[in-house]
């Protein structure tokens, strides 16, 4: 599958999970719901394409089985969502609101996180050019700088996360922060570049040494990806 | 000025890494004992000492700073201490439900019976979104005590005023994904084969203090 492809796929998911959001819209996510569901898109390269960095053993897991549970997982909460709606049933509605933004959550950033890593062979960590590359040393003073506070913002997460270079759309300016289970990039910031800390996304290749997962997937990280979302 | 504080360690497991097997492999044991859960004490200590030097020169800021290092990785020991006390090889008498006379009475009494119990226990793990634990709590209170079924994030202890921890899981993908992978229904269900039910008897006849005292001897 082609990366357009796949963007074209993840923008329409994007959109569908979006009214969700804004229960000022609340009266479309009914027919928004009936009319499509989220869906798993397929990954850009192979699921060995990434060793040995990261192994086809977890890819495939992390692609087939974990994407996968989000992706059901968030469809059967939107139905219930669209059902609750439809009763105009408003405590229905908030009491789904957790497994909509956990499910929900989860497939968009894992769809984000399949386009953040690329083989080398393909690009794969090979450094940010043009704006990007800018506005990293503009913040960091270099590449290497922000890795290395990256990486500590990934050691730091207490429990299951993400951290996320992100953009302020208001001021423009890259940071990196951290985001709780499956939280996702929304609101003020918009997500560039995000690596996925739950012990899943490694742990069958490093176990508990989660710092050498942290290191190597620079090497695999997918700059041209972050420049496209980067404005 | 030196300040130093109680410095905790690893308390050694009640039985062997690969006592729990099929239910739960070796290799996971082993892992999680000596590598997250040392973790956890090491880097607890570190921020003790960091505290005790911020106390003795009243530096408040930091004390305040600790606090999340200190609730994470001080909860991470607690809550592994308790946990691997919690679990026995499925052959020992313990892992029986008539090792724990008066507790599987009350749970009973609160939740119809033993297999409601731990249909309710397994949903409530199942739905923990992200990482965190499951624990049959006892709460004191004026008159009687109470049990509740109790989720906890991250490494969150239950240490509030009169709650026992009588039974804890661990549901971080740490403790199953070696042997389990994204399957970790069928862990919950296999764990239940190895749970110590003499020991959760013990805790439930037991205050808060006592529960705690495999800290006190790890320190
Ligand atoms: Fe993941
Ligand atoms: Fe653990």
């Amino acid at each position: 599958m082609s990366a357009t492809l796949l963007r074209a796929s993840t923008l329409r998911a994007a959109l569908r999970a979006a009214p969700v959001a804004s229960s000022k819209r609340a009266g479309l996510v009914g027919a928004t719901f009936v009319r499509g569901k989220a869906t798993l898109p397929d990954l850009p390269y192979d699921y060995g394409a990434l060793e040995p960095a990261i192994s086809g053993k977890i890819m495939e897991l992390h692609h087939k089985m974990h994407h996968n549970t989000y992706v059901n997982s968030y469809n059967q909460a939107a139905e219930k969502m669209a059902e609750a709606q439809s009763k105009e049933d408003i405590k229905a509605q908030i009491a789904l609101l957790p497994l909509i933004n956990f499910h929900g959550g989860g497939h968009i950033n894992h769809t984000l996180f399949w386009e953040n890593l690329a083989p080398t062979s393909q690009g794969g960590g090979k450094p940010p050019s043009g704006a990007l590359a800018k506005a990293i040393d503009d913040g960091y003073g270099s590449l290497d700088t922000l890795k290395e506070k990256f990486n500590t913002a990934l050691a730091g997460i207490q429990g299951s996360g993400w951290a996320w270079l992100v953009q302020d759309t208001q001021t423009g300016k890259i940071a990196i922060k951290t985001y709780a289970n499956q939280d996702p990039v929304v609101g003020q910031f918009r997500p560039l570049l995000g690596i996925d800390a739950w012990e899943h996304a490694y742990y069958l290749d490093y176990q508990n040494r989660k710092a050498e997962y942290f290191k190597a997937v620079w090497n695999v990280v997918n700059w041209k990806a972050a420049e496209k979302r980067f404005q | 000025m030196d300040a130093k504080p109680a410095q905790f360690h690893l308390p050694p497991l009640p039985y062997a890494y690969h006592a729990l097997e099929p239910h739960i492999s070796r290799q996971i044991m082993e892992l999680h004992h000596t590598k997250h859960h040392q973790t956890y004490i090491t880097n607890l200590n570190a921020a003790l000492q960091t505290q005790a030097t911020a106390m003795s020169t009243s530096d408040l800021a930091t004390q305040i700073s600790l606090r999340a290092a200190i609730t994470f990785n001080g909860g991470g020991h607690i809550n592994h201490s308790l946990f691997w006390l919690n679990m026995a090889p499925a052959s020992s008498p313990d892992t029986k439900t008539s090792s724990a006379p008066t507790l599987t009475e009350a749970i009973i009494r609160k939740w119809g019976g033993e297999k409601e119990f731990k249909d309710a226990f397994s949903k409530a793990l199942l739905g923990i979104q992200g990482s965190g634990w499951g624990w049959l709590v006892k709460q004191e209170g004026a008159k009687e005590s109470s049990l509740t079924i109790v989720i906890t994030k991250d490494q969150d202890p239950v240490v509030g005023a009169g709650q026992v921890p009588v039974l804890g899981i661990d549901m971080w993908e740490h403790a199953y994904y070696l042997q389990y992978l994204n399957g970790k229904a069928a862990y919950v269900e296999n764990i239940w084969n190895v749970i110590n039910w003499k020991v959760a008897e013990e805790r439930y006849l037991g205050a808060q203090a006592d529960a705690f005292k495999v800290l006190k001897a790890s320190m």
